[in-house]
Formats: structure tokens, sequence, C-alpha cells
């Protein structure tokens, strides 16, 4: 019933598309995280790896578990069991600015600016390392001065970079939604991450700015970066990911290149439920949503149409 | 009336000994709300553990008064730590209740009968003040005027002392948050886990907060009864904690200048309604069923809170804030 097993050329060899499958040069590896709340597994994955260097996305159903799962392993919240390293350093139970200070950087689903900083002063608190952070130096100017210059420098471009520039000063608060996920992703890039972990970046970001967000996260990987990243919009999946990984009840359940994973029947399944034999063709966007709930919202009626032909193709 | 003397005396009591011990009190405050976003409604605690920790060596030990000064600062760091341990990880909301709770123990505590031989009880504590007095420049007797108002030699070398100290302050702590370490504490206040996605040691900026300020508040704690020549319990009520929040935000939190300014208008305007009162009902000039003799100090406070409720309507930023922040909702 499954697809054929997709493969992947990482560059060191090829990579065989069935969930858990370990890669040739990983940056993070997962194995066995659980994090239950009361009687509900949110999370239970046995073995993952993120290829380093390259950019995967992480997508699943509402509900699925994907940003409890960025949460534990980012330290944002505690696994009730499992190991995880990150680079060859055992992060599990970690806290979450040591985590971040390694270089395993998280952007949130909702965005946290922080309202009453001006852009360019969000921007310099993303660099590490400070020595103007230490109470003691704090009143000295001249022990920092040339640092923050430094860091004012590389936050200024980084800003031009994501056409935030012009709103250097203003309050962070001031920015639109779209304004706010560039600002984000550009302040997590001041801390120079070799893993950056971004929470649905696209989340209610208009069609034009949807765009060069996209360039700039595959500019990331231009930048030696790697990239996870969960999202909803199949197209964007599509577009930047090098690989998927498909999570399903908390359960990770399918791998493989965007190509291969819109054909994967356990995937097909996981969206669409006992409903996947109905006729969608027939249906409009408000019917489908009646009868097979929040992932056609999610999806949209275009993808679950596709979706569903490419079931029936496997099933014909 | 004597509208001299009410004015004069409403100003003095703006700038006096007492008014720069409250300031200092909010100073330590607008460390903890205004930069930090810590809800500390416990400043009181610190105010009173200046206070005591150095009265009661000198008084009850007859310790030297550079012997007593360390264990005001050991005291408050050890009471800051306390309070922070078990609540900065969780929700502001925790500091708050803890916090209120932490210096009421504190106040009962000195109050208590048990241990007026250690505490003074509800006598409070005298005698510990020679340190100032043989500090004075001028003679402790002394006569000043300002105004229709006569200040003595004691109570004017305070009050420049207490402002002098107030400036000193705040001019460490202009310094310190425009530096990066202040940018940390201004992003604990609006987001914390921004912070930390950031690599920020949330904890240790919240405590490092939570102990600057709280050593601040305890130096306040310390003039305000210094000034008075005695340390007394009631002065370290839940109200002391609430003037200074007022203060802090009449000023405008999170600004260096706001409990400044703040201190003098407060005060100012309690003592310009509060002689204003008095000088009225003394001479009956107001209708005895709104306000008379025995009464006119409890109303001050309500026409007190209607002036000052009115000011932050109409300047809901503080009178040095900045109108724009006040446009997004920051919770």
């Amino acid at each position: 019933m499954s697809a054929e097993p997709a493969t992947i050329d990482v560059g060191a060899g090829i990579v065989e598309g069935r969930p858990g499958v370990p890669k040739p040069d990983p940056i993070l590896v997962v194995e066995e995280v659980r994090r239950r709340f009361g009687g509900l597994t949110a999370v239970d994955v046995d073995h993952a790896e993120i290829q380093r260097g390259q950019i995967t996305a992480l997508i699943g159903p509402n509900g699925a578990g994907k940003t409890t799962f960025f949460n534990v392993l980012t330290g944002f919240d505690e696994a009730d069991g499992g190991r995880w390293r990150f680079d060859g350093h055992d992060v599990a139970g970690v806290e979450a600015y040591k985590v971040a200070r390694m270089g395993m950087v998280r952007t949130f689903q909702l965005t946290k600016v922080l309202a009453r900083l001006t852009v360019v002063e969000n921007m310099r608190l993303g660099a590490g390392g400070q020595l103007g952070e230490r109470i003691w130096a704090g009143p000295f100017r001249w022990l920092w001065r040339g640092a923050e210059q430094d860091i004012t420098e590389r936050a200024e471009s980084l800003l031009a970079r994501f056409k935030l520039d012009h709103m250097r000063d203003e309050f962070a608060g001031n920015l639109s939604g779209g304004q706010r996920k560039l600002l984000e992703m550009a302040r997590a890039l001041m801390t120079e991450p070799r893993l950056i972990m971004l929470d649905e970046p696209m989340a209610g970001v208009n069609p034009a700015l949807k765009q060069s967000l996209l360039e700039h996260i595959k500019d990331l990987k231009g930048e030696g970066r790697t990239v996870l990243f969960v999202e909803h919009d199949m197209d964007v999946v599509h577009e930047i990911s090098d690989w998927v990984m498909v999570m399903a009840e908390g359960r990770l359940i399918a791998e493989g290149t965007a190509a291969a994973i819109s054909g994967n029947q356990d995937v097909i399944d996981a969206y669409l439920g006992a409903h996947h034999d109905v006729d969608l063709g027939a249906m409009d966007q408000a019917a489908a949503i009646e009868e097979l709930g929040l992932s056609a919202q999610e999806l949209g009626l275009d993808q679950l149409q596709r979706l569903h032909e490419a079931s029936e193709e496997e099933l014909g | 009336m004597n509208w001299s003397l009410i004015f004069w005396n409403a100003l003095y009591t703006g700038i006096n000994a007492g008014a720069a011990g409250y300031c200092l009190v909010a100073v330590g405050l607008n460390v903890h709300i205004g930069y930090t976003g810590l809800l500390n409604f416990g400043q009181a605690g610190f105010a009173a553990i200046g206070a005591y920790a150095f009265a009661i060596p000198i008084a009850t030990y007859d310790w030297e008064w550079y012997w007593a000064l360390p264990v005001v600062f050991v005291a408050s760091i050890l009471f800051a730590l306390l309070l922070g341990l078990p609540t900065l990880r969780l929700r502001a909301d925790y500091l708050a209740i803890v916090t209120i709770a932490a210096a009421e123990i504190i106040r009962l505590f000195l109050n208590s009968v048990r241990f007026t031989w250690l505490t003074g009880g509800t006598d409070g504590r005298n005698g510990w003040t020679g340190i100032f007095q043989d500090l004075n420049w001028w003679a402790n007797d002394r006569r000043f005027t300002m105004g229709a108002q006569a200040i003595d030699g004691y109570r004017m070398f305070m009050l420049v002392v207490g402002w002098g100290l107030v400036v000193a302050v705040s001019v460490f702590l202009w310094a310190l948050m425009r530096s990066p370490w202040g940018r940390v504490l201004k992003s604990i206040r609006e987001d914390e886990d921004a912070a930390r996605a950031l690599g920020k040691h949330v904890l240790f900026f919240k405590m490092q907060s939570l102990v600057l300020g709280g050593l601040i508040g305890s130096i306040g704690g310390l003039w305000l009864s210094a000034q008075k020549q005695s340390a007394q319990t009631g002065e370290f009520a839940t109200t002391l904690t609430f003037f200074a929040l007022t203060i802090v935000v009449l000023g405008g939190l999170g600004r260096v200048k706001g409990p400044i300014v703040g201190t003098v208008i407060f005060f100012f305007v309690i003592q310009l309604v509060d002689n204003v009162l008095e000088q009225a009902t003394r001479r009956d000039k107001l209708p005895d069923w709104l306000v008379d003799s025995n009464n006119y100090s409890q109303v001050k406070y309500v026409v007190a809170g209607l002036i000052l409720a009115a000011l932050v309507v109409f300047r809901p930023q503080g009178i040095f804030g900045d109108r724009r922040e006040q446009v997004f909702d920051v919770r």
C-alpha cells in the first residue's frame, strides 16, 4: 500500500525514506523521546535524525505533537524520557538557555517580539557572550562599547537583508505580523545558530512576504546552517524542503522527500482518517471541512484533492 | 487660611528626608517592576530589613555602625534569595503573593511581644542614629527656613544626604540600564521565553534584579527610619509598598527619573490636600456632612487618590513614559 521508498541524495550517500532512518551526518539524533500530558501521549518518537546542512520540514495534522516535540528538544518542556544529542553533545534535560548557547535556536509559533524594545535592540539582544551583560561590567561603558558596535553592525546588516532596516528604531510592537516573523528569524540569526528550528514561520504571513521568507530560509541553508521547520502549507514544504518528516498522534509515521510523502498512504490516512475514500473531487472547501474536520481547513482543498488523487492512483 | 504655610509645608513634605527615603524604596521597586517585570509587592519587607538590620545591632547589641551596615546588605540579599529561589521559576503572580506575605511576616515578627527585647516591638527601636548626628556638618539644632517652613539642622542634613543618595543610585542605574545587562532585564519583562530562546540565563538575571532592587529598597527603609530617629513597624505596612508603586507608576515605569518626580508630586499632592482640609475644617469653611476635623485625614486620601488617578488617566504612561509604548498590549 505504501509508496515506493523514496530516496534522497544527501551528498554523502543515499537515504531511504522510512520513519527513523539513520542519516550519514546527523546534527540532531533523537532516541525514544516521550512526553505525556496525563493520559495523552503527546510525543512518542522512537528514533529520528536530522541531516546536517539541509532543510527538513516537520508536518502533521493539528495535535500531532510537533510543537511539543520542538519544546522538548529545546528545553522549553521536560520530556518524560528519552535521549537526544545535538552535534555530539547530550542535550536531554539541559536548560533552554544552554541549548540555545550551544547553537540550537528556535522561534515560536506565536511570535515573541519584545514589544517595548526597538527593532535594533531586539537584534542586539540576540548576540551571545556579551561582556556588557555582566552586572559588574554594565555601568562601565568603555568595557563593552567596542563589542556593542560590532554587534550593531552585524544587526544592521541582517536587518538590511531582511528588509527591516527602515524600521530600525521603531518599537517592535509596531511591526506587522509578517515583519515580526522576519524580526524573530533575524534575531535568532544573531545567535549564530548551527541548527535553527522554525515553528510555523509562514503562519499569518501574506503571500508576497511568504515568498521572501522562503528565500531567507533557502539562504540559511546556503550559509551552511541546518533548518528544521514546522509547516502546514504543503506548497511551502514542496518548494524548500530537502526532506520531510511526518508526525501523527505523537509518532513519527513517515519520512521522505516532499514528492514521495504526498503519495504515502500512512500520511494520507493520518490527515484524512477513515474518510480518505470519500469523493473529494465533488466537494467544495466548506463541505470538505464539514466532512473531514480541521485537517481539511489546514491543508486546503487543493492539497486534499491532490493527496486523494495520489491515493487513488496508488489503489488503482 | 494661611496659604503660604499650606504651600511651603506641602512642598517641604514633597522633598524632605522622608520623601528621599520613600524615593529610594520606589527606585528599588522600579528595578523590579519597571525594568524586569517582577511583581514584587513586598518592597516594604526589604525596607523594614534595611531599618532594623541597622537599628538592632547598634541599639540592642551596641555594635559600631560600620559593622551594622554590612548586616543591612547581607540581610537584604538573603531575603531576596529566600523570596526568589522558590518563586522566580514560576509565573509572575506567585512572586506577588509570596512577597506580600513575606513582608507581612517580617512586620509582624518585628511587632511581636515575644521579641520586644530584640526589636523594641510596638515601641520601635530608638537610639541608633548617633552616627548621622555625628556626621552632620551643621549643628543638629540649627534652624533653616524654606518659605514659611522651618527645618532643623538634623532633618536638613538627612534631606541633603538622602537626595544625594537618590541621585547617586539613579546615575548608577541609568548607566546600568542602558547597558546590555539592562537590555536583558527589559527583554525578560517583555517575554522571558524569548530571552531564554536567545541563550539568556533568565533566572540568574531575575535574581540579580531582585537583589539589586531589594538592596536599594533596604537603604530607603533605613533612611525612612533614620530621619525619624526611630525604627517603627507601622512605617513598613503594605501601604509603603503601594505608595512606592504609585510613585513609580506616576513617574513612569522603567524610567530613571520617574521615581524622583513621582515622589515629589505624590507627597506634595497628599500634603497639600491634608493642609487645605485641616485648615478649612478648623475654620468651618466646609460643611460637616462632607468633612469635619475628625475625619479629614481619611478624606485627604480620597481626594489625593482622585487627583493621582486623574493624573494617571490623562498620562497613563506616567510623567516620563513614552506614549507610544501604551499603544500595544504587552501581555
